[in-house]
């Protein structure tokens, strides 16, 4: 039996969930054992022509040209999982989808004339179906070889959707907002980096997106309780998954009243 | 009089640039023997990280602009945390700029290694990628891997996560390593100091291209220390200025043709950043042990020859793992992990040096903390110009190769500079073809 063709692609992003693949220092050559790495850009000059099996997209969709490309990816991948915060919630750079693009072109370049960009940063799956999420800014490099290896055979990865609370619990470590009176974006974050900002004596800043069924709003009451005003926490939710329903609506909320 | 003959044309074009970091293309044309057309193009999409790093606060700058490059964050935390740190008159001293550089050689090794061996190594071996490569070269592959992860071990301990770690702040750290964690990383360095002797020993074995050129080499540089995070602007060609005297001596210029904004020094023209540009600046600086492992590999104290950047990404793997160990040796853990300071408004400079050169950043913050205004100048916006000149002396030099060959060394000159082009992307003009 032929080895599952492997693609990974690339929008607007900074390579870091895909270099994740190449930071498996250990697993990566029995990983690439399993699988035909047939269009990896950043490890390889092979490039196979699809249909792949397996596809990996991270970024988001910036540009009219990235419009059209992903749906030509979608249409020759078996198995589409966009991997990281830009492909699944439109990255730091949805920021400019509150503003005004053309302001943002001129301010950064030169000759706005040669520039050319959408409005929005959008997640993939606002464009294409997608068959798997995995979240993180960047993703977990664990989580990533167990989607794939679920994928391999064929069953469901085992990804949580609770909260980063769960994993400090888990961790062990004592609660930042209870104990230390820092802000922390844990109770409306999903786990997958091991609570780790809370284990370094600072609030989770929401690198995983939200959570399952998020309550906001709740936890902007806490923040402003402890002093934070609401231009703070408008920025505190507008971070790399700013552009994510829960955060993005909690958000307008405050953006109004501050 | 020369014979009129029939214009040949060749035109190679590569529409997507493999092994970097990013998306980039390359167009060259050559007819009757004359270089016409060289361009390095960039098609990665805009970000527009200076725009809406307007409005956020200080402190979101090292979180943020990390976000820049998924292989170098530690270098735009650098940057940009001694940047706003210069506003607020905060020094790191002892263990707190230590722990820095420990930081710093943690991801010089990851990335170094990365690209020398995953990345620049199969093109010398005549591979498509590292895991091709792995079928022939098992055991090398295989150490270089493990080399890597010594690298990325150092920034996970220090910074949480290898990619976007999470503890490091304007000011200092979130929370300062204890002594043992440290000490844990050692046996793994201590097998690193041999892997790394030996990369150096592999990679000044290969075959090289004999190309010198006349390079103005830019890094920061500074009086007792192979450079990091501290030091002045210079260069061999007479810079010698602070880090905030940056858009004193280069400038940002359009250049028609390749649509691309590119650095150059002012009045003058391109310079090069990266391991040569640092290593032929600072050679005095390095220890005994990289300097003889350099003249082993047949390196003098300055190195001109881009397809050698290769060897001295290994020695410079060397010399983060000797100072890793001796920071770890000589580390006491402070008593707070941070240095207090007061927010005002000002305007900052911070350069430090990523794994492919200098980084520069610019901020100017109002009187609570919040960004006016942000420049930001990655290492491969920097050398663009010397990209393209290496790619038309190399052209010049190997128009005797078929076209698949001459299009492979092409790329392997672009490689030379292990360019980071979702680095370069927020600044570079992207090139359009609207034909």
């Amino acid at each position: 039996m032929s080895k599952p063709k492997l693609g990974v692609f690339k929008f607007a992003s900074c390579d870091g969930c895909q270099l994740s693949l190449l930071d498996c220092e250990d697993e990566l050559l029995t990983v690439a054992g399993a699988v035909q790495i047939a269009f990896f850009p950043e490890a390889s000059r092979e490039y196979m022509e699809g249909p792949y099996d397996l596809t990996l997209v991270e970024g988001s969709i910036t540009t009219p040209h990235d419009l059209e490309a992903i749906k030509e990816i979608r249409a020759q991948s078996k198995f589409l999982i966009t991997i990281g915060a830009c492909a699944t919630a439109g990255g730091i750079q949805a920021l400019r989808n509150w503003k005004d693009v053309t302001e943002f072109t001129r301010y950064v370049y030169a000759h706005p004339e040669y520039i050319s960009t959408l409005e929005t940063s959008t997640p993939v799956a606002d464009h294409v179906a997608v068959d798997f999420e995995l979240r993180g800014c960047p993703i977990n490099k664990w989580q990533l070889i167990e989607v794939v290896n679920a994928f391999l055979h064929g069953r469901k990865p085992n990804i949580p959707s609770y909260s980063v609370c769960v994993e400090c619990k888990r961790r062990g470590t004592a609660c930042v907002m209870v104990a230390q009176g820092i802000p922390c974006l844990g109770p409306v974050t999903q786990a997958g980096c091991g609570a780790l900002c809370p284990a370094y004596n600072r609030g989770c800043y929401g690198c995983f997106g939200p959570m399952e069924s998020p309550n906001v709003l709740a936890l902007g009451e806490w923040w402003r309780s402890m002093g934070v005003d609401d231009r703070a926490l408008v920025n505190a939710l507008r971070g790399f998954n700013a552009y994510a329903e829960p955060f993005r609506e909690a958000s307008d909320v405050y953006a109004q009243q501050a | 009089m020369s014979t009129p003959s029939k214009p040949e044309t060749r035109s190679i074009s590569v529409d997507y640039l493999a092994r970097v970091e990013g998306e980039g293309n390359l167009k060259v044309r050559v007819r009757d023997g004359q270089v016409e057309i060289v361009e390095f193009g960039i098609f990665e999409p805009p970000r527009f990280y200076e725009a809406f790093l307007r409005g956020r606060r200080f402190g979101d700058a090292p979180d943020i602009t990390a976000r820049i490059c998924g292989i170098c964050p530690i270098a735009y935390q650098m940057s940009s945390a001694h940047a706003m740190e210069s506003i607020f008159g905060v020094k790191m001293d002892g263990a707190l700029r230590e722990l820095r550089r420990l930081i710093y050689c943690g991801e010089w090794i990851e990335s170094h290694v990365l690209h020398a061996f995953m990345l620049h190594l199969p093109d010398f071996l005549g591979y498509q990628s590292a895991i091709h490569m792995a079928a022939d070269h098992r055991d090398a592959v295989e150490k270089a891997l493990r080399l890597k992860k010594v690298g990325n071990d150092i920034v996970t301990v220090l910074g949480g996560r290898e990619i976007h770690p999470i503890n490091v702040k304007v000011g200092g750290w979130y929370k300062v390593p204890t002594k043992k964690e440290l000490e844990a990383l050692v046996p793994n360095l201590e097998w690193a100091l041999d892997a790394a002797t030996w990369a150096v020993e592999f990679t000044g074995g290969l075959p090289f291209p004999e190309i010198e050129q006349d390079f103005e080499y830019v890094s920061v540089s500074h009086p007792d220390e192979y450079p990091f995070n501290e030091g002045r602007l210079v260069s061999n060609k007479g810079i010698d200025v602070p880090v905030s005297g940056w858009n004193d001596v280069f400038e940002e210029v359009h250049v028609a043709r390749s649509n691309a904004l590119q650095s150059k020094v002012r009045e003058r023209g391109s310079y090069h950043c990266g391991p040569l540009a640092r290593y032929s600046l600072n050679f005095e600086k390095l220890s005994p042990r990289v300097q003889q492992a350099a003249s082993k590999a047949g390196l003098g104290p300055t190195c001109f020859n881009p397809f050698k950047s290769i060897v001295v990404r290994c020695l410079e793997t060397l010399h983060s793992v000797e100072e890793a160990l001796r920071l770890i040796d000589a580390y006491e853990a402070p008593a707070r992990p941070d240095v207090p300071f007061e927010v005002k408004a000002g305007e900052g400079h911070g350069a430090s040096e990523a794994p492919r050169g200098m980084l520069y950043h610019r901020y100017r913050l109002d009187e609570e903390g919040y960004i006016l205004d942000a420049q930001i100048c990655p290492p491969t916006a920097q050398s663009q110009m010397s990209i393209e000149d290496d790619l038309r002396r190399v052209l010049e030099t190997s128009l005797d190769l078929p076209d698949d060959e001459l299009q492979w060394r092409l790329e392997q000159t672009v490689r030379n500079y292990d360019p980071c082009i979702s680095c370069a992307t927020h600044f570079l003009k992207v090139e359009i073809d609207r034909g």
